[in-house]
């Protein structure tokens, strides 16, 4: 039986610029106690159909044709969702009581002003008329569903209290406590780091099993597909491109689309020269620009570019008002040891709070370090980045440049894409005018931009267009060094493997050096030359890409890999196997790998070229680790 | 559950054009051109109350430069032969013929019961209107002597389409001409307000800690002061024997230093929002200084919030203005503006016997509407990027 059918269904919306479909002519039906995929890109209209499901569809929308059939009972009489009145009682029985959504962003999801405990019971009270005792009863129960560590304490916890994970785990037993036939699941890990993700995944199926339910699972994520789904619908531009069981989408996929979705993702095990195959390939045209970049000094490719030693940095946090109050100490960074060698791409690699953004503006000057030092070689040895000022720093910044994780917030909405790529050259005093309006065409060509996009605003941009005008923006000054953080993070699959051939391209032609931070593994080992893995402000492992992936030597590392989802129906994750996020907790890695307060984390070869953060067998002279990250 | 069948495999048979997520309808590109001005223009538009505020302050506002033009006499001008005259009716129909614009004659007499003028309209004696005429003598812009008016009484007629006061005068042309102060007293303030706002604001939101601390505190002193009793006091302190012009001055400058506070606040805030967002740690990081940063990155993002933010205090100073002349302690005759001419209406058996007197609240309300539905719509059009 299906507990939901859509059929032929189509959602126009009305904008001042007039009608746009969003949905066009979708059908799909979501079986008793399966899970459906809608797998599609950002603007697919993937939203808009949970949107519709839920009743919660904007007032500016329409369902202009076709049903949403929703049945959740043999005996019962299919009720068309989308005839219903979006704000009368008929749907109000259903949304949050028979279907429930969980959403992407856990983070504002819950309410700061309720107990966790409160939010949940509200839809208990609600729909099944509980007592508030009962609904704490019940509310104690779901929060032992999905794992509380806690669930009594967990009751009158505010969300504040809460980590990532825990809110995403208390947002799934909202959904869960009327006990609905439908849970649709927006996005529900894409906010969340890989590790709590896989957690998450294998609670969405624990609990489907417990309640016998249909998950409708929204995502962009093929190896959240590959785990989680039975049935598969592609959609792309609101129309389903493909439909069918996993096992035949991933075997025989045969829309063009779908295909070339599936070749955009980076996997492990990619072959060395493997690329990746864009949907919108894009030719960087480099001619113009490596004439003029070859006046500089050349230096041998593997001398050490950066190299940080003992970086350490702490933040302290202001308990109370002006009146003083309590500081609190964390340690963002602590004893980094790192070499970034020219012409290589280093990745950077950790889950939130790892460091490794802290890292990235450290290098960058951005933020001061509190113990330690990093050194660049601009071509005449090592100097102090922290000892640099007037125009040594000023060349530092021509030379090193950043290229930000928000394609949106880092490009001035109210500068033309013109004036955005011209503003570096204008602060250096680069030129004449026509020399820049010239070099500006050429940076734009560069990242296989048309010029006569010029005139136009950043808004107008789509979010890899926008990453291509970063990264044109970073390359104006011809930099040696460039700092990429999560440059791919907010993009498309399809986007993202456009922009990391770009970089690729770059990088070959250019010859620069990347160091790549990123929460992505696969990114990372598709892009990095050698990889560093950090974990709470500490370097746990480091060495070529190819080594720590198919041979991770530190518990952490093996932890993070084991969590990676991979877009593979013949690799799944083993979810047995999790360990409820110890693995990121220091104190609790096994010997020789503990590391508690006042310990430093000592990096240990123990294959050529492949460090790990052992203190237990590091030799008694400190003094070894300066050395060992080289 | 094993009992269903495998999902049939569908596939689209037409084929996906790669390119649709990033093609752009010739309406689409027009947007993508614009300056955030034109958006800003665009995005106001739609805003129908705030269009039709707009224009009718560009309405008001242009009885500032042309006062002397439009009304039809001088604001001081008095007539002993009509004090206390209620409102003459504008007519079209002289006993069933059209005329034209016109007003019937009046004939004053003294009631000796109750002791008041009474005006019984002489139905016999029609006074077309006469425009762009000749009519009693002004010197325009205090530069040169003229005559010429829109629109003028008869010869030997009256119009008093509001009425007179106690003395004759006229209390429309009192309007036209009070115009001039009142709306400008909120022009001048606010210029002031935004120089001191952005001054005080800048500094305390772009170097923050100790400075911002101690201009936030002295915000808080001058927010936390009961306003009235203050301009009152400030305005008592203005010499007697100064000229209507530097009273004006005066009061100008006491709203204007008592009303950046409010701007303040609103620049400091925007400046310490924008100074977090990542263009302008972009800015930084490729070698900018600070002053280019603020001046190219942050100022052009919050010059339309100050221009809104602006928009709604000027009514404030607008009505300040108006409380203190009413009040006796603002601008004095021969300066004429909305609150003095409220002020021949403080007695309130005067205000009962001759309501007319009242007049001028009308178009304090229309404008202080105008400005605040202006200001709506210019706040919601002013960020054209959300």
């Amino acid at each position: 039986m299906d507990v939901l059918t859509v059929d032929g269904l189509s959602v126009d919306f009305t904008t001042q610029e007039g009608r746009a479909r969003a949905v066009d002519n979708v059908s799909f039906s979501v079986p008793r106690n399966r899970t459906v995929a809608l797998v599609g890109e950002s603007g697919s209209g993937k939203t808009v159909i949970s949107q519709t499901i839920m009743g919660l569809l904007p007032e500016k929308a329409q369902v202009s044709g076709g049903r949403v059939l929703f049945r959740d009972s043999d005996e019962a009489e299919p009720v068309d969702i989308a005839a219903l009145d979006r704000k009368g009682p008929a749907l109000r029985a259903i949304r949050g009581n028979r279907i429930a959504i969980i959403f992407q962003e856990p983070m504002t999801s819950l309410s700061p002003l309720h107990t966790i405990g409160d939010q949940i019971g509200e839809a208990a009270e609600l729909h099944r008329g509980c007592s508030p005792a009962e609904a704490r009863e019940l509310t104690r129960e779901m929060l032992r569903l999905v794992r509380f560590p806690d669930p009594a304490r967990a009751l009158d916890a505010y969300a504040f209290e809460l980590s990532g994970g825990l809110r995403q785990r208390a947002m799934i037993a909202m959904a869960m406590i009327c006990r609905p036939s439908l849970l649709i699941a927006d996005e529900p890990t894409t906010a969340l780091d890989v590790t709590i993700q896989a957690e998450i995944l294998k609670l969405i199926k624990d609990v489907q099993t417990e309640l016998h339910m249909s998950v409708l699972l929204i995502t962009h994520d093929f190896g959240v597909v590959a785990n989680m789904a039975d049935d598969v619908v592609v959609i792309y531009h609101g129309r389903i491109m493909e439909r069918g069981s996993a096992a035949d989408l991933f075997a025989n996929p045969q829309h063009a689309y779908l295909k070339a979705l599936l070749n955009a993702v980076p996997r492990f095990g990619m072959e060395a020269g493997e690329r990746l195959v864009p949907i919108r390939p894009i030719e960087p045209h480099a001619e113009g620009f490596l004439k003029k970049a070859s006046g500089r000094p050349a230096c041998a490719p593997g001398t050490p570019l950066v190299t940080l030693s003992g970086v350490t940095k702490r933040f302290t946090t202001r308990k109370g008002g002006m009146l003083g109050g309590s500081a609190h100490t964390v340690l963002a960074l602590d004893d980094i040891n790192l070499t970034v060698r020219r012409g290589e791409c280093l990745g950077l690699v950790g889950e939130s709070g790892s460091g490794k953004t802290t890292t990235a503006k450290a290098v960058l000057r951005a933020i001061e370090i509190d113990e330690g030092g990093i050194r660049y070689d601009c071509g005449k040895g090592p100097v102090d980045v922290a000892k640099m000022s007037g125009a040594d720093l000023l060349d530092y910044r021509k030379r090193v440049q950043l290229i930000f994780q928000d394609p949106f917030s880092s490009l001035n909405p109210r500068m033309t894409v013109n004036e955005l790529l011209s503003e570096p050259l204008v602060i250096h005093k680069i030129g004449t005018p026509e020399e820049r309006a010239e070099r500006v065409r050429e940076l734009m060509r560069l990242v296989g931009l048309d010029p006569r996009f010029l005139r136009r605003y950043p808004h107008s941009f789509s979010g890899g267009q926008r990453q291509r005008i970063g990264i044109a923006r970073a390359l104006a000054l011809n930099p040696e060094f460039i700092l990429c953080d999560e440059p791919t993070s907010a993009l498309d699959v399809s986007v993202q493997a456009q922009v990391l051939n770009l970089l690729k391209d770059l990088k070959a032609e250019l010859g620069l050096t990347y160091l790549f931070v990123s929460h992505n593994l696969a990114v990372v080992d598709y892009i990095a030359d050698r990889v560093a893995v950090m974990c709470r402000g500490r370097v746990v492992e480091v060495g070529a890409t190819r080594d720590v992936v198919q041979n991770p030597l530190h518990p952490y590392t093996q932890a993070l890999l084991a969590s990676v989802p991979e877009p593979d129906l013949g690799a799944p994750l083993d979810f047995a196997a999790l360990d409820a996020g110890r693995a990121s907790e220091p104190a609790e890695w096994p010997d020789p790998y503990r590391v508690v307060d006042g310990v430093r984390p000592v990096l240990v070869e123990m294959a050529p070229g492949h460090f790990v953060c052992a203190p237990g067998l590091a030799p008694s002279r400190p003094a070894a680790s300066m050395e060992a990250a080289q | 559950m094993s009992m269903r069948e495998e999902t049939a495999h569908y596939v689209n048979p037409e084929a996906f054009n790669p390119a649709q997520a990033e093609t752009l309808s010739p309406e689409q590109e027009r947007y993508y051109q614009a300056s955030q001005w034109q958006i800003m223009w665009w995005k106001f538009r739609r805003h129908r109350v705030a269009v039709w505020s707009g224009v009718i302050l560009i309405l008001f506002y242009l009885c500032v430069p042309f006062a002397e033009l439009i009304a039809p006499y001088s604001p001081n001008e008095r007539s002993n032969d009509h004090l206390y005259a209620p409102p003459q009716t504008l007519r079209l129909f002289h006993e069933g013929s059209f005329v034209g614009p016109f007003v019937y004659g009046s004939k004053a007499s003294i009631d000796l019961e109750t002791v008041r003028w009474v005006y019984a309209e002489d139905r016999q004696d029609v006074q077309p209107l006469r425009f762009f005429c000749s009519g009693s003598k002004y010197r325009f812009w205090g530069l040169f002597d003229a005559r010429f008016h829109l629109v003028c009484p008869a010869e030997g007629g009256t119009l008093y389409l509001l009425g007179t006061d106690r003395l004759g005068r006229d209390v429309l042309s009192g309007l036209i001409y009070g115009a001039r102060l009142s709306l400008t007293v909120g022009l001048v303030g606010v210029t002031i307000s935004i120089v001191l706002g952005l001054f005080f604001g800048g500094i305390a939101g772009f170097f923050g800690g100790f400075i911002d601390s101690a201009i936030q505190r002295v915000i808080e002193i001058l927010r936390s002061l009961p306003e009235l009793p203050l301009w009152m006091a400030l305005s008592a302190a203005l010499p007697v024997t100064w000229s209507p012009v530097w009273i004006y001055l005066g009061i100008t400058v006491i709203l204007g230093l008592l009303d950046w506070p409010g701007l303040a606040r609103a620049v400091r805030s925007k400046l310490m929002a924008l100074r977090e967002e990542e263009y302008a740690k972009a800015a930084l990081l490729m070698g900018a200084s600070p002053s280019r940063v603020i001046r190219k990155h942050l100022l052009p993002g919050f010059t339309s919030h100050i221009i809104a933010s602006a928009s709604l205090s000027i009514p404030a100073m607008i009505l300040g203005e108006t409380a203190l002349s009413y009040l006796n302690l603002g601008l004095r005759r021969p300066a004429v503006s909305w609150g003095v001419l409220l002020n021949e209406a403080q007695d309130i058996s005067v205000v009962v016997v001759y309501p007319w007197l009242m007049a001028p609240v009308v178009p304090i309300i229309v404008v202080v509407l105008a400005f605040n539905f202006l200001g709506d719509g210019l706040r919601d059009a002013a960020d054209p990027y959300k």
